[in-house]
């Protein structure tokens, strides 16, 4: 794994550049303060067990729904979490 | 302070007998061990069921009870009027399907059949060629734990309830892990899957269900939609089955049911019989296999073996009463369920025939 050539992708309207090999639950935390979705009651919510299990992570990734924890930083990807603009991932 | 009950289980049931009970002027202590029943595992789909006389009797009597709380019962019990529709696939379960019709009709319950265009309108994501579906428009659904809370909370002078796990029943005493003991005048045990603790006597064995329930994705479908098969797979089997049972959720998510399994204890979700569940799911409703499932879950319901609950005395033990035994229905049945025990408590005149639901009918037939 290599930090030589980074991977560069879409963040709630934001570019962002990370290195290759970054899942992206590891690229929302380095963006504060870090947050995946939204709760049904309008809470913050943001990646917990890292291992798929625990659903917090939840984002759309070009538009289907994925766990941020699952899934690698890819070139070009858009990734739209809600939390700035009000979508209910 | 003095009682005049102890109910043992707080669950859907044990709230609604208590909440019942207070409304006649007596005092209640129930007793809960908090490990979670069928209230908490369930769709809380309050559905009219007819599959025997006595069963459409105390479950429409209840629904009628169900609708005049609703209004009172405020957003956190999740109090939704979706109606069923009970899905017809082919020309038989259609033929079943007016059969129901007459029936609930004959009991003046608002419904109507779906011809295949009518209901490929009112749920357009189901798959195609489906041959139409009964409209239960009064059924509804609850959010079952809060529920209880609810009934619980609405009589505080007359209802106490204590988290306490309770290790025996002598007479109208409590004996309590804790080593402390509570008495009464007389002890309601409503304590579904649990009653066999204390009553090892009671037809009552443990039928494992399996849940699952989607991320949120609002608007793709707008009735609970139940397989008319059903009614086939739930009673006219006894090895594991699955039935489609789909419920929108007020915050957008979809509940998946259900499954069906004697012979275990074990409250581990199976891959197995989860992957059959879902399967059936997706067969009925194409567009679930691009959804995200986001827990599942496992439950036991208490089944009799003649799929009607126990409601009233002890056949021998004095000063006992029992309401358990509810199997999938227990939600719908509460409110049926707490008046009829609370008038047999009481004394007084019961609001239809407690006949059907008297747990003597099992030492009658001994």
């Amino acid at each position: 794994m290599s930090a030589a050539t980074p991977i560069e992708f879409t963040l709630d309207g934001q570019s962002v550049r990370v290195p290759i090999g970054t899942s992206l639950a590891a690229a929302l935390a380095v963006r504060r303060p870090g947050c995946a979705r939204t709760s049904v009651s309008g809470q913050a919510r943001a990646p917990l067990c890292g291992m798929g299990i625990c659903q917090e992570c939840r984002v759309l990734v070009d538009g289907k729904r994925r766990l941020a924890c699952q899934t690698l930083c890819q070139n070009g990807m858009t990734v739209d979490t809600g939390t700035r603009t009000g979508h209910q991932g | 302070m003095s009682f005049d009950v102890i109910i043992i289980g707080a669950g859907i049931i044990g709230a609604a007998c208590a909440h019942a009970l207070a409304q006649k002027g007596l005092k209640v202590l129930v007793l809960d061990a908090h490990l979670g029943g069928a209230t908490n595992a369930g769709m809380g789909h309050l559905v009219l069921m007819d599959d025997n006389p006595a069963e459409l009797t105390l479950s429409n009597a209840s629904l009628a009870q169900w609708r005049e709380w609703a209004p009172r019962m405020g957003d956190a019990c999740g109090f939704n009027h979706c109606g069923t529709l009970w899905i017809a696939a082919d020309a038989e379960e259609m033929n079943a399907a007016e059969e129901k019709l007459a029936r609930l009709q004959a009991h003046d319950v608002p419904c109507e059949l779906l011809d295949a265009r009518a209901l490929a309108g009112a749920e357009p994501a189901l798959r195609p060629g489906l041959a139409g579906a009964l409209k239960v428009s009064n059924d509804s659904m609850v959010y079952a734990p809060n529920a209880a809370r609810w009934l619980l909370s609405q009589a505080p002078d007359w209802v106490t309830v204590e988290v306490q796990t309770v290790s025996a029943i002598e007479g109208t005493r409590v004996r309590l892990a804790d080593g402390s003991q509570r008495s009464a005048g007389a002890v309601l045990l409503a304590a579904g899957i649990q009653s066999t603790r204390f009553c090892p006597e009671l037809p009552i064995r443990p039928k494992k269900g399996h849940i699952a329930i989607t991320d949120r994705y609002p608007g793709i479908i707008h009735h609970q939609l139940v397989e008319l098969g059903y009614i086939k797979s739930s009673h006219h089997s006894t090895g594991p089955s699955v039935a489609f049972n789909l419920q929108p959720r007020p915050t957008g998510q979809l509940m998946i049911g259900s499954s069906r399994q004697f012979d275990t204890t074990d409250p581990a979700v199976e891959p197995a019989m989860l992957a059959r569940m879902l399967r059936r799911a997706v067969d009925y409703l194409p567009g679930l296999d691009d959804l995200t499932v986001i827990r599942s879950w496992t439950g036991f319901r208490a089944a009799t073996p003649d799929s009607l609950p126990l409601i009233g005395r002890h056949p021998t033990r004095e000063g006992l009463w029992l309401a358990a035994g509810h199997e999938g229905l227990g939600v719908t049945t509460a409110p049926g369920t707490a008046q009829l025990l609370a008038a047999q408590m009481t004394g007084s005149v019961p609001p239809f025939d407690p006949a059907p639901y008297l747990p003597s009918r099992f030492q009658e037939a001994a």
